[in-house]
């Protein structure tokens, strides 16, 4: 064990995790840090997959918002070590979104990274998390409310209908399935973040409270580190007592401000971590500088769920999408940008009539385009502006279409005192651009189960030679 | 005492982030416990003050903590629409924090 962690396994029941990365395959391991945490005597590898950070097109469109080589890179890093070592590897929420299509393609590396590397016969544990819409059909027409999160309506028939796909959030309870059957490499459907290392924990008898913090506290590796820098591996260490968090990279630390502070990262409170079973009460939660690396924490409560219900994510097409670009620079015409392309707009729907069953945005960059109505610098102009148009339509040569008119019509705007006659606008391409199909966040919705297993089937294969 | 600094200068961090996809959160983290205590004294980032800012009711805003081990105010808003939908500009909520980094804290 290298020098720099100074702590040495504690003498009671423990285990050691290593997490990698809190996006496995988003942007590469750095290797170096996870090489020492490898030297430190962990008793798994670990790592998320998954977020709804990267918004709704991954889940409906059902591909990775990460580029296959870089998922592959980091799996072969997780995987070579965990071999090597004889420790169970563990990924959540697989390729993103944690369809099953990503499910099949992580099971899929796994299998051939065993082939080019010629490792020796090995289970892979693997489970799904997606909900067919017809379950979800029939629970509404039994009257068995699919209740809305953040103030969203419960789920009626037609948002259901424009639904293309629905993932379920797993909780410990495949994973630890898994584990059970015997799995070396266990890879998740969507699952919450902190399950994938609550589960090996609550497994080995360590109290529900510390394991849950265990989970939320390694998720996104090095974030719970200072300085600031993604992406580096840390070691979490579990007793019936205690959590400690150690920074592995040589130039970061946890310290108490750090891990308190990674404690309240994107979630909407810092007490309070919600998950299939139950939640954590992290309200009498006590951090204290252990070494110099080295964050300790007690107190986490477990309260579990009077009635069990599981989180569901999904996704709905709105239609085929283009893009274009333009910019601004005449001050009068940045002035009415507004009529600009309320001209755009006009001419679009002269093309396709007002109720044409198509959608167009103008992002004005430059005016208020990232906070919109939340802007409190509302009134103050620019001196150039940057307008992203989006076309959505049912066909993609309609999204082009509209796309074009609204983007070259801006082109022509006709404002009365406008010395420039040659061109209202300056293009950066004389073309727009074919995106991601534009989907819609259409659940975020909690629907009751009996049985914490029983969206989630689990299934062992082996791999290897 | 000393004349308002810019909460940039009291703070250590100010961030916005996605809180799930309907919700942004906001972390405003100090260095020490007295720069702490004194905006969360000021002021200058509670609920009314937050409503004002950004132009919000005070019923869009979901949670609004003080929380002691990170010397950080933290807050937590409804989007206007669903993170990644058409018309949404910022898919990870991660640039909304920018109208908190010139609040003038009083003897900052």
């Amino acid at each position: 064990m290298p020098a720099s962690i100074q702590h040495g396994r504690s003498a009671n029941h423990t285990l050691r995790i290593v997490c990698p990365n809190g996006h496995l395959g988003f942007a590469p391991i750095k290797t170096g840090s996870f090489r020492i945490g490898c030297h430190c005597d962990p008793d798994l590898i670990c790592a998320d997959s998954g977020s709804c950070d990267v918004g709704p097109v991954p889940l409906g469109a059902d591909i990775s918002s990460s580029p296959l080589q870089w998922q592959v890179d980091d799996l072969e890093t997780m995987l070579l070590a965990a071999r090597r070592l004889g420790l169970p590897m563990i990924v959540g929420s697989a390729g993103d979104t944690g369809s099953n299509s990503r499910v099949d393609l992580f099971v899929g590396i796994i299998r051939d990274l065993a082939k080019k590397h010629g490792l020796a016969r090995f289970r892979v544990g693997y489970f799904y998390s997606e909900v067919s819409k017809d379950v979800l059909r029939r629970r509404i027409a039994a009257g068995d409310e699919i209740a809305g999160l953040d103030a969203r309506p419960p789920l009626d028939l037609a948002t259901l209908d424009a639904t293309e796909r629905v993932v379920a959030m797993a909780g410990i309870h495949p994973y630890i399935k898994l584990l059970d059957e015997g799995a070396d490499v266990i890879i998740g459907g969507r699952s919450s973040d902190c399950a994938i290392f609550a589960a090996p924990a609550i497994r080995r008898g360590f109290p529900e409270g510390l394991a849950y913090f265990y989970g939320k506290v390694l998720e996104c590796a090095s974030f719970c580190a200072e300085p600031y820098g993604g992406k580096e591996s840390v070691l979490g260490e579990i007793t019936m007592d205690d959590v400690k968090v150690t920074a592995l990279l040589l130039e970061q630390r946890c310290t108490i401000a750090s891990v308190a502070g990674h404690a309240m990262y994107e979630r909407p409170n810092p007490f309070y971590e919600h998950f299939l079973g139950g939640h954590i009460d992290m309200s009498r939660c006590h951090y204290e500088q252990y070494d110099k690396r080295t964050v300790r924490v007690t107190g986490p409560q477990y309260v579990p769920a009077t009635e069990l219900r599981v989180k569901l994510e999904g996704s709905g097409k709105i239609g085929e999408r283009y893009v274009g670009i333009v910019g601004v620079r005449d001050p009068y015409t940045i002035a009415n940008i507004d009529l600009v392309t309320q001209w755009a707009r006009q001419q679009v729907s002269e093309r396709f009539g007002d109720s044409g069953g198509y959608e167009l945005h103008f992002t004005v960059y430059g005016r208020n385009a990232i906070l919109g109505e939340r802007e409190p610098m509302k009134e103050r102009q620019a001196h150039e502006l940057g307008i992203v148009v989006q076309g959505i339509a049912p066909t993609k040569r309609m999204a082009e279409e509209v796309c074009m008119i609204a983007t070259r019509q801006m082109f022509y705007a006709r404002l009365p005192q406008v010395k420039g006659t040659a061109g209202g606008v300056a293009f950066l391409l004389d073309e727009v651009m074919p995106a991601s199909p534009a989907y819609r966040w259409t659940l975020n919705h909690t629907m009751r189960l009996d049985d914490p297993l029983e969206l989630f089937p689990t299934f062992i294969t082996e791999v290897g030679v | 005492m000393t004349a308002s600094r810019k909460l940039s200068e009291v703070a250590k961090t100010i961030r916005s982030k996605n809180a799930g996809v309907d919700k942004i959160t906001f972390d405003v983290i100090f260095p020490d416990r007295a720069s702490y205590d004194r905006v969360r004294g000021s002021g200058v980032l509670s609920r009314a003050a937050v409503c004002g800012i950004f132009s919000i009711d005070p019923a869009e805003i979901t949670d609004h903590v003080e929380f002691d081990p990170a010397l950080a105010i933290k807050f937590t808003v409804y989007r206007r629409i669903p993170s990644g939908s058409p018309g949404d500009a910022d898919v990870f909520g991660s640039q909304q924090y920018g109208p908190l980094l010139d609040i003038e804290v009083p003897g900052g």
